[in-house]
Parts: C-alpha cells; sequence; structure tokens
C-alpha cells in the first residue's frame, strides 16, 4: 500500500487538460500559495517592528536598572521585570512538571483505554482550551482571597494551571514512543512496574519530555492575562514570591503599552523585545533537544 | 547464544525487600493515579470556586445579567450581553478569515509544498503560534491601528451606497473596534487551526489521492473530489478549536478593541469582549464589580469548555471513522 509513491503519473501531462480544469488548477494552487503568505505576514510585521523598535532600548542598563516609577520618564530599565519572568515562570514549570509528567505515566502506563484514562485524556484537552484569564480568575478566588494579597507565587499557581496540560499531553505522546521491548525486557529481568517505569521508561523518553515541557515554559513566560489578575500590575520586583504584588515582562509590555507616553511605549517595545528573546531561547531549546530524541529513535 | 543456566528452578533473584517493594509498587501506582486526576481536580474547582464567588452578583439580577445591555459598575447594573455580543462577533471574524487561510496553508504543507520547503513553512506557523498574545497587542495597537483607520474610513466611503454593507462597515473615527480584534485573533488562530487541518489531512488514504490522480483528476480536483470530503468533519472540529481560542484570548483583544459598550452593527465601531472586559477593568474593580467580572469568566469558561469538548470529540470520531475504514 505504502509503495505507491510519487505525485503525478507520467502520462497525463497538463496539455491535454481544458482550459477550464487548468484554469481552476491554477487558480486554486495560486490561492493556496497566497495563504501561506498571508500568515508569514503578520509574523514579519511583528518581528519587524519589534526588533526595529525594541533593539534601542537595549543595553546594560536596561537589564539592570529597575523600572522608572513614572511612565512618562525616559530611560531604561526592565531588570526587574526579566527576573520576575524567569522566577515567576520557573516556579510554575516547578509544580506542574512533576505532576504533568507522573499524570502522563499514569495515562500511558497504568490507564491506557481505562475509561477514567480516557476521560482524562480528553479533560486534559479541553483544558489546554481553558482561556488563560480562567486559571487567573481561579486562581486569585481560591488563592489571592484566602491569602488576601496578590503574589507571585499566585501567578505561579496560575501558569502551572496552564502549563499542566500541555506537559501531560506532550508527554504522552512522548512516553507512546518508547518501544514496548524496553518494558517487557525490564520486566523480564524482574523489575516491578515502578522501577520500571522511572528506570527505564522516563530515561528513554527523557529528551522528548525536556523538549515538551520547554515548549509549555515558553508558552507560559508570554502569558499577561493570569499575570494581571493574580500578581497584579507594578513596576517592582520582589525575590520572595510570597511578599505581595510582583511583576513580569508580559505585564509590563501591557502596563506600558496602554499609556499614551513615547517613553513608556519605548519600553513596551524593549519589554517586547526581551520576552520574544526568552520565548525564543527555549523554543530552540526545545527544537535542538528534539531532533536529538528523533535521531535516537531510530 | 551460551545457555550455561542449569534447567532446575530459576535462580533466587528476590534478596528480601519483597513486601517494600510491592508496597512500592502500590504506592507509586496511586501517585500516577492522583496526578493524573489532578486535571479534573483543578478543572472541577476553576468551575465551582469562581462560580461560588461570582454568585452575589449574578443572582443580585440573574436576568439582567445575561441579557442587560447596561454594565454600570458604580450602582451596580451588570449586563454582559454586550460583551458576550462582542465575543461572537470578533470571533466569527476571525473565524471568516482564519479557517480558509489555515486549510489552505495545511493544504500548502500537505499536497503542494516540495519537501525541502515544507519544513520552513511548518516553522513559520510553529513561530506564529509562539509570539506572546501580548505582542500581537502591542503592534496591532501602536502599529496597526493608524495604518488601517484610513483604510476603514476609504472602505465605509465604498460601500456607503450600497444597502446591507453600509450597515456592516459603517462610518468610524477609530481603528479600535470589532474588526482590528477579529483580524488580530484570526492570526492567532491560525497556528492551531492548521495544525489540527494538517493532521486531519494526513489520515487521508493514500489509496484514494492516488486513485483520483489515476482517474485523470488535476491536484485541485484531487483535494476537492478526495481530501475535502474525507476531512469535513475534522475540518469542523478544527474550526471549533480555533473558535475556543478566539473567544478566550484576552490581552491582544483588550488593547485593540477599544472598550465601549455597544451592541450595533458596525463592525468599524469600538466594542469589547468578555474576557478583555475582566483584564481592562480587573485594576480598578472591587467588591460585587470584581464579582461580576468573576461571573464574565464562569460564561466564558462554560462556552469554552463546552467547545473545546464538542471540537475534540468531533475530530476524534473523524479520526476514528477514517482509520476504521481504512485500516
Amino acid at each position: 500500500m505504502t509503495a505507491l509513491q510519487g505525485q503525478t503519473p507520467p502520462d497525463l501531462s497538463g496539455r491535454n487538460l481544458s482550459f477550464r480544469r487548468a484554469f481552476a488548477n491554477r487558480a486554486a494552487t495560486s490561492l493556496i500559495a497566497l495563504c501561506v503568505l498571508v500568515a508569514a505576514l503578520p509574523l514579519a510585521l511583528v518581528a519587524w517592528e519589534v526588533v526595529s523598535k525594541g533593539a534601542s532600548a537595549w543595553s546594560l542598563a536596561w537589564f539592570i536598572d529597575e523600572i522608572p516609577r513614572n511612565y512618562r520618564t525616559e530611560g531604561p530599565g526592565m531588570g526587574p521585570a526579566i527576573l520576575g519572568t524567569l522566577t515567576i515562570t520557573g516556579m510554575a514549570a516547578l509544580m506542574s512538571i512533576p505532576i504533568g509528567v507522573l499524570g502522563a505515566v499514569y495515562l500511558n502506563e497504568y490507564g491506557k483505554n481505562k475509561p477514567l484514562a480516557r476521560f482524562i485524556r480528553t479533560m486534559a484537552d479541553v483544558m489546554t482550551g481553558v482561556p488563560s484569564i480562567m486559571m487567573g480568575l481561579f486562581i486569585y478566588v481560591g488563592y489571592v482571597i484566602v491569602i488576601g494579597d496578590k503574589t507571585g507565587f499566585g501567578g505561579a499557581l496560575a501558569l502551572a494551571c496552564l502549563m499542566l496540560p500541555i506537559v501531560i499531553r506532550s508527554t504522552e505522546e512522548m512516553l507512546r514512543l518508547v518501544p514496548d521491548e524496553l518494558r517487557q525486557a525490564s520486566s523480564g529481568l524482574g523489575a516491578r512496574k515502578w522501577r520500571t517505569v522511572l528506570g527505564v521508561v522516563l530515561p528513554a523518553a527523557s529528551s522528548g519530555i525536556t523538549s515538551g515541557s520547554l515548549l509549555a515554559v515558553a508558552r507560559a513566560a508570554g502569558e499577561t492575562a493570569p499575570i494581571i489578575v493574580t500578581v497584579g500590575l507594578t513596576y517592582i520586583y520582589k525575590p520572595d514570591l510570597f511578599d505581595g504584588q510582583n511583576t513580569t515582562l508580559a505585564a509590563q509590555i501591557f502596563r506600558n503599552a496602554s499609556q499614551p507616553f513615547a517613553a513608556s511605549q519605548e519600553r513596551a517595545w524593549g519589554a517586547a523585545l526581551t520576552l520574544i528573546a526568552i520565548v525564543f531561547v527555549f523554543t530552540i531549546l526545545s527544537r535542538i533537544i528534539a531532533a536529538r530524541f528523533a535521531i535516537d529513535k531510530r | 547464544m551460551t545457555t550455561t543456566a542449569s534447567p532446575e528452578s530459576p535462580p533466587q533473584v528476590d534478596l528480601g525487600g519483597e513486601a517494600r517493594s510491592r508496597r512500592t509498587d502500590k504506592g507509586f501506582t496511586g501517585l500516577v493515579a492522583l496526578a493524573g486526576l489532578t486535571v479534573l481536580v483543578v478543572l472541577g474547582l476553576i468551575l465551582v470556586t469562581t462560580s461560588v464567588q461570582a454568585w452575589p452578583a449574578i443572582a443580585h439580577d440573574p436576568v439582567e445579567f445575561l441579557t442587560g445591555t447596561d454594565w454600570v459598575p458604580g450602582d451596580e447594573i451588570f449586563g454582559t450581553l454586550p460583551f458576550l455580543y462582542g465575543t461572537l462577533v470578533t470571533s466569527v471574524i476571525a473565524m471568516v478569515v482564519a479557517v480558509p487561510v489555515s486549510i489552505g496553508i495545511a493544504l500548502f504543507i500537505t499536497e503542494v509544498a516540495h519537501r525541502r520547503s515544507r519544513k520552513y513553512i511548518v516553522t513559520i506557523v510553529d513561530l506564529l503560534a509562539t509570539v506572546p498574545s501580548v505582542v500581537f497587542g502591542l503592534v496591532g495597537s501602536i502599529v496597526l491601528i493608524p495604518w488601517v483607520t484610513p483604510i476603514y474610513q476609504w472602505w465605509a466611503g465604498v460601500v456607503a451606497p450600497v444597502p446591507g454593507l453600509n450597515a456592516i462597515f459603517d462610518e468610524t473615527n477609530t481603528g479600535r473596534n470589532y474588526f482590528t480584534a477579529g483580524l488580530i485573533l484570526a492570526v492567532m488562530c491560525i497556528p492551531i487551526i492548521t495544525s489540527i487541518s494538517r493532521e486531519v489531512f494526513a489520515t487521508v488514504p493514500e489509496i484514494d489521492k492516488q486513485g483520483a490522480y489515476a482517474l485523470g483528476a488535476t491536484r485541485w480536483e484531487m483535494i476537492k473530489g478526495a481530501i475535502l470530503p474525507h476531512s469535513f468533519g475534522g475540518l469542523v472540529g478544527a474550526s471549533m478549536l480555533g473558535l475556543g481560542r478566539a473567544m478566550g484570548e484576552t490581552i491582544a483583544v483588550a488593547l485593540v478593541i477599544g472598550g465601549s459598550l455597544t451592541v450595533g452593527t458596525n463592525l468599524f465601531e469600538p466594542g469589547n469582549t468578555m474576557a478583555a472586559v475582566i483584564a481592562q477593568q480587573w485594576g480598578e474593580s472591587s467588591g460585587m464589580h470584581t464579582e461580576a467580572l468573576i461571573g464574565i469568566g464562569v460564561v466564558l469558561f462554560a462556552i469554552t469548555v463546552l467547545i473545546n469538548f464538542l471540537a475534540r470529540t468531533v475530530v476524534r470520531r473523524a479520526e476514528i471513522k477514517m482509520k476504521g475504514a481504512h485500516s
């Protein structure tokens, strides 16, 4: 079946086509190609604008200095937000990745096709579609109100909720790629299931899991809505995530972009470039690790 | 190879700790099951806690909450219809633009592009997915809006004599409106619709495609006759997933939609959406105002979960149907 390859049979070249059919084919193909252009255009626009407007803001001081208190104050300073993005996203990763990986182990190694596992799988898919602001509202009600203050940790919790289904689903895909022979060999040697999972299955899938988790981190780092709901919109970073309002790059972009002042908008562009750079690094890392995994698989 | 083991009883491997190991096994099973259940627990908790918190604002005047067109937090008037309307309008615009484009890209990747260029196009779409939504909002609000405002005004002038169209594209003095928000949402939905459509197209049996070519079909006739009929269900599911994404998008919309209370046919009017209003008013809200905003979130949550659930079911059913037919 799969032996049939090759796109067009050689004999039926376009010369014998009626004009109408040839024209329809050409027109449709060009329209389809145009669609790619339509997608590439906004990407190019975003990349051009962010790089050209954001690059001028970058300097050593940009990465270290505090964020000016007044929107109108010109000059650099996004250091607190960079730290905030890294720590809050890092904390979220610390919570969601272990739970997500274990959840995926349940789905692929224990639950398999049981009704419960199938239900969890569907709901994890549904959860990836839950609007991110909803995770913020949930943590606001379930954590911020209880604690009585918006904190960086609240933001981390919200981001963790956001990352959880992504980590679960991508990890499960990777676990599915681990050949069954490995599991059988491990059981054959007398290992119990938990040893098989921890000692054989997870290490075999480790690079794929890392790659999927990095993608989840990249997505969480760019989230704004849950941050402004649970962390607040301020300009101060606090290393202690449990101590009051905090800030991230995404929140700074939103905060500065909605102001009409040139100085704050320039900071918004600089922050956007910084954020995209961070997201990009995570994405590239994930790609590199995933490519390695693909080679291992052979 | 070498079989040195004696044929007698199997070697004694167990060196004690049998009971402990069994207990560890049980414990581990429980642990992973618990981790799997977190998804259900979190989803359940989201629904329950936010509903309970929002209840006072909804119960304050339930009819007003769902059908009222006035939103005056100071007087405790919470009518969310304008936001529901804005969400629907912007996501419909997004779908009208994004669905054909995404299907086109998916077709280009699976049927038209050469193996080598395929990779680059996939990368473009993936990169589009990694751009944070706030950056789309930033580019939209600062760069795009000054550009599109004169275009909107010109277009409104062009269609002014056409009945019907002139109600949809009426005069405007701002680019911060439903239409801009819809366009940005479309860009943000393209990656997800494209990737699901590609998965769907991949399930079309190679035999059908080759069969169409063998009968002398052009590429477009093959797509029309073999691919699209096969994938219809899956494409509906993919579009619904995109719709769910569009309805829940917050920050990009909050930055470009303007933020006014309108329920009108003019797409060039400023408006607001459910998700965007939460982000815009969150900072200055308190008391029942906050509860009402959470209430909007609950309604949005219910809608998006329903859409996503249906979409996943449709996609899965379509895939099963196809794989079942040609195993």
